[in-house]
């Protein structure tokens, strides 16, 4: 393992690079990130045997994806944005088909207007999908997440796509020292990609094939059964990954001074890292906060968060996405870990950072003056009062 | 069928799934003023309509949803479409 200092994106792109995809497939042009470009500009200098599939869309990088993971290819494809929405029809089927196919969504706000900044909007969107999605905190992480997504995804047990969400701009065109894992470590960790089932001329099949109302409820109930079951291999492969590498970002959840904390942030991607600092000032002023981070965002971790938490009095949940007509989305998913549960702490929510809306150290602590002082609320933070007519 | 992984099934699940049963109204072909144009055959999207000599032609009614398109192009108005009565 060497540390280098590079662009988070490229990281990924390298990290990728050493998991063997057979097939990577891209939209080449934007809404479009380094990783992707990356990855050609290997293949194209022959240091990655990969077949690289440069596409007229996302949709049709997603379906070259699907087909080639079909024939039992490891596959890969990054999208972001605008770009993400136009995969979700064949991102359902990509689940829909049990393909491990992984995949980086950039996080970054959605049209209109147009904004190509950080939020994460995009994934949300897909919540539904059937994909499992990772979120992840800094450079190293999303980097090391991605090695951890193919062996989640091939499992044998599991067979589900893995999205690997990291934030645009802050994490993905950012300088961070990064310990890349060579190509013999990634071997040990990495098994090749073994389908029970792969489409060849030898063996014909049919994959998602017409299942009519006798059957298709059944197989939402085997991806709802596999999205339970996955919550204890997305743990095991984080520990297999400790046990190798000496790295540990945390399984289902991550926790940061959360045993004793009465007041505690709960957040997804790249946010934890700004909290974290807050919670170090916080705690040397005698504030007993915490940060509990959601790595894993589907399968949701109810039971592991319901354990972190229990002995909490004030909840703020940050998120960058809303759910229009409803509200915050992840905080209204901490408010269910608790329902029908003794004690119901305070949950506050705030959605903030929206199209790549800044988030400072200022904005943190609002929330947490806001949580101590306030009932039980929801609420957009970090709004421009001049442009909504004043106060 | 592996409904567990995807419904991954043997190739030719088309031929397994009869969708004849879909069928509301049912192509009856009078073979009275048939000429033989090869329309209805052409333009069936299920591919169920056969000629088995001049002017004599059969539907496989095991996968004809009862779309109508034969009876719409069919240049000498032979093909009359009925309800389809179970």
């Amino acid at each position: 393992m060497s540390t280098t200092f590079i662009e988070g994106s490229i990281a990924v792109a390298k990290t990728v690079a050493v998991s063997r995809p057979h097939v990577i497939s891209a939209y080449p042009i934007t809404p479009q990130t380094h990783i992707v470009e990356h990855l050609s500009e290997l293949v194209a200098n022959g240091e990655l045997k990969s077949e690289f599939v440069n596409v007229e869309s996302e949709h049709s990088a997603a379906s070259v994806v699907l087909g080639s993971s079909a024939t039992g290819a490891r596959t890969y494809t990054a999208t972001t944005s605008q770009g993400f929405l136009l995969m979700i029809e064949v991102l359902f089927n990509i689940a829909g088909m049990r393909l491990p196919v992984v995949m980086t969504c950039v996080n970054r706000a959605v049209s209109a207007p147009i904004n190509i900044w950080n939020d994460q909007q995009d994934s949300m969107t897909a919540r539904d999908s059937g994909w499992i999605q990772l979120y992840a905190e800094d450079n190293q992480e999303a980097s090391d997440m991605h090695l951890q997504a193919f062996k989640i995804a091939e499992n044998k047990d599991i067979m589900l796509p893995v999205m690997v969400c990291m934030d645009g701009f802050v994490l993905t065109h950012s300088f961070d020292p990064v310990e890349l894992i060579s190509q013999e470590q990634v071997d040990k960790f990495l098994p090749p990609f073994k389908p029970e089932y792969y489409l060849t001329p030898k063996n014909p099949l049919t994959f998602g094939t017409l299942v009519g109302p006798d059957g298709y409820m059944e197989t939402r109930y085997f991806i709802e059964k596999t999205m339970h079951a996955s919550l204890q291999v997305i743990s095991d492969v984080a520990a297999d990954f400790h046990n190798q590498f000496g790295r540990f970002q945390g399984g289902l959840i991550d926790t940061y001074k959360v045993e004793d904390a009465s007041l505690v942030l709960v957040a997804m991607g790249s946010i934890i890292g700004t909290i974290k600092d807050i919670v170090d000032e916080l705690r040397a002023k005698g504030q007993k906060v915490g940060v509990l981070k959601v790595r894993s965002y589907r399968p949701f971790p109810k039971d592991e968060i319901y354990k972190a938490l229990n002995h909490v009095k004030e909840i703020a949940v940050l998120e960058k996405a809303v759910s229009l007509g409803y509200g915050g989305i992840l905080v209204n998913e901490i408010k269910s870990v608790f329902y029908g549960k003794p004690k119901t702490p305070k949950i506050n929510g705030f959605i903030l950072g929206l199209g790549g809306r800044d988030i400072t150290v200022d904005t943190i602590h609002q929330t947490i003056k806001e949580t101590v002082k306030a009932s039980s609320e929801e609420k957009f933070i970090g709004l421009n009062e001049a442009l909504i007519g004043g106060k | 069928m592996r409904l567990d992984l995807g419904a991954i099934a043997k190739a030719g699940t088309s031929k397994a799934n009869q969708t004849g049963g879909w069928r509301n109204f049912k192509p009856i072909f009078h073979q009275k003023k048939c000429n033989s144009c090869d329309l209805c055959r052409i333009y069936c999207p299920e591919g169920c309509v056969t000629m088995i000599e001049k002017k004599k032609y059969t539907v496989d009614y095991a996968y004809c949803k009862g779309c109508g398109i034969c009876a719409e192009e069919c240049s000498s108005s032979d093909i009359e479409m009925v309800v389809e009565e179970k």
